[in-house]
């Protein structure tokens, strides 16, 4: 039988929790690394057992940690993340011009062939590439120092490049997104890139069609239909089927459209899952219910997924990267919460169960099939 | 010999327990006891003072024999009870965070 791995990241450390493919009984193990920030874990497609992990503090900055051993062992890899060349300045919150200066890493997306190969996602945005397993990084400086870079300013959790997608059938085409400058691709494996936010509209924004500047808070691929791309933005959740070219809004009958993650299905590519929460200014769900929404249509047309969910006194955010998905059928949806809460269904949404309730407030959440 | 005394977090990091002692010329000074200890310590590089600049980082502080010497010169010569190995070199996390 099939075993899910789930590879937790909390303000205050590391979980791996594991199950087999019934996701019914789940072992907890962790903390890893008691006390940091552990940004985001995830493994490799192409050698499971090696997984990446991001280690913060605003104490003593940045680690990497790698384990080859499915987590049960750790060993720190490399740590710098140099800008290239003369690292210029972004737009500050007050318009003034800022320097660019690391400060973590947000997302790490291993190749799906290599597992050498694998991809950092940083604040100030950037993306940094290793092809010998973490040990050293170097910048794909063509997103950093596109001629828009110095127009973009950080959103209210900095400036943070979160989520990287790679397209499955040609790998130099990647597709990225920023907080809060937009969605960018690259064709060509990370030289040159170009904006796609086409379509987004971003409320106060004066000029409508502004190449950057919009908040994007999380991008979604079905690795079956990679040119469609949805996407949570700051307000409105949105889809693509040019591969981010253009863009439509399908938040339909959603109570509020503003959120964090976003997830597809891994076996029907026309189901998504957000999480609503109420506004921008108060992120809590909406009348203290938490409610998974699922569109079966792509989006426009949503229901509400509540059983198992606490629906009264529920003030918790879920954050951009702690939702997940697994590819077993029925398909496995995760999602961690910032009340030290990870909720599991097997039954693709349909009810919900608390893996384990006290963790720290969670940063991410991965899933992993394991044979 | 000079000892340094690590914060807990990077005493994990480095998987050592207690004092770390180094053996450097002398006179010993922050910047030099800083390029022993990640000598010896890879995994410490970034982790106290910046990669590129060298400059420590906001929330590290270095204190010895009841001084704090985190805003001196990092090529001034450390104390002489430091030099001697009476004393630590303390690298310590800021009292921060609320």
């Amino acid at each position: 039988m099939s075993k899910v791995r789930l590879l937790v990241g909390t303000r205050k450390g590391a979980f791996v929790l594991t199950a087999d493919g019934t996701r019914a009984d789940w072992d907890v193990r962790g903390p890893f690394f008691t006390g940091w920030e552990i940004y985001h874990l995830n493994a490799s497609p192409a050698e499971p057992d090696r997984i990446y992990a991001s280690q913060t503090s605003g104490w003593f900055g940045q680690v990497v940690q790698r384990s080859d051993d499915g987590g049960e062992t750790w060993e720190p890899v490399g740590n710098e993340f140099a800008y290239e060349g003369v690292a210029g300045t972004h737009q500050w919150y007050d318009g003034t011009q800022h320097p660019w200066e690391f400060a973590r890493v947000w997302h790490f997306e291993p190749s799906p062939t290599d597992p050498d190969t694998v991809y950092a996602g940083a604040e100030d945005a950037a993306l940094f590439k290793s092809t010998d397993g973490g040990q050293t990084w170097k910048e794909l400086a063509g997103l950093r120092t596109h001629t828009t870079g110095e127009q973009w300013q950080p959103g209210a959790g900095g400036l943070c490049l979160h989520t990287i997608l790679i397209h499955p059938e040609n790998q130099d085409r990647m597709t990225v997104a920023i907080s809060a400058a937009g969605t960018f691709r690259t064709d060509d494996g990370g030289e040159t890139w170009q904006p796609i936010n086409k379509g987004l509209r971003s409320r106060e924004l004066p000029d409508e069609e502004r190449e950057v500047g919009h908040c994007v808070h999380r991008l979604a691929m079905n690795t079956s239909q990679p040119d469609t791309l949805f996407m949570q933005k700051h307000w409105h959740v949105m889809r693509s089927d040019d591969a981010g070219d253009s863009w439509q809004k399908v938040s339909g009958n959603l109570p509020s459209d503003f959120g964090f993650p976003i997830a597809v299905h891994a076996n029907e590519p026309e189901t998504v899952y957000v999480v609503p929460i109420k506004s921008d200014s108060e992120h809590v769900p909406p009348d203290g219910k938490l409610r998974v929404y699922r569109s079966r249509t792509g989006g426009n047309e949503w229901e509400p997924l509540t059983s198992g969910l606490p629906q009264e006194h529920c003030y918790v955010n879920i954050l951009r990267d702690s939702m997940a998905v697994d590819n077993l059928d029925p398909c496995g949806v995760y999602f961690g919460t910032t009340g030290g809460q990870v909720y599991a269904s097997a039954d693709a949404g349909d009810t919900w169960t608390a893996v384990v309730r006290d963790l720290p407030p969670v940063l991410s959440v991965e899933a992993q099939v394991l044979a | 010999m000079i000892r340094v005394t690590l914060p807990h977090h990077l005493r994990t990091l480095a998987r050592v327990d207690g004092e770390v002692r180094l053996e450097l010329q002398a006179p010993p000074t922050v910047t030099s006891v800083l390029d022993a200890l990640e000598e010896s310590y890879p995994v410490l590089c970034g982790t106290i003072r910046d990669h590129q600049t060298a400059e420590r980082r906001d929330f590290i502080r270095f204190f010895a024999c009841g001084q704090d010497l985190s805003c001196e010169p990092a090529d001034d010569p450390l104390p002489a009870d430091v030099a001697s190995g009476k004393e630590p070199f303390r690298v310590v996390g800021a009292m921060a965070g609320g």
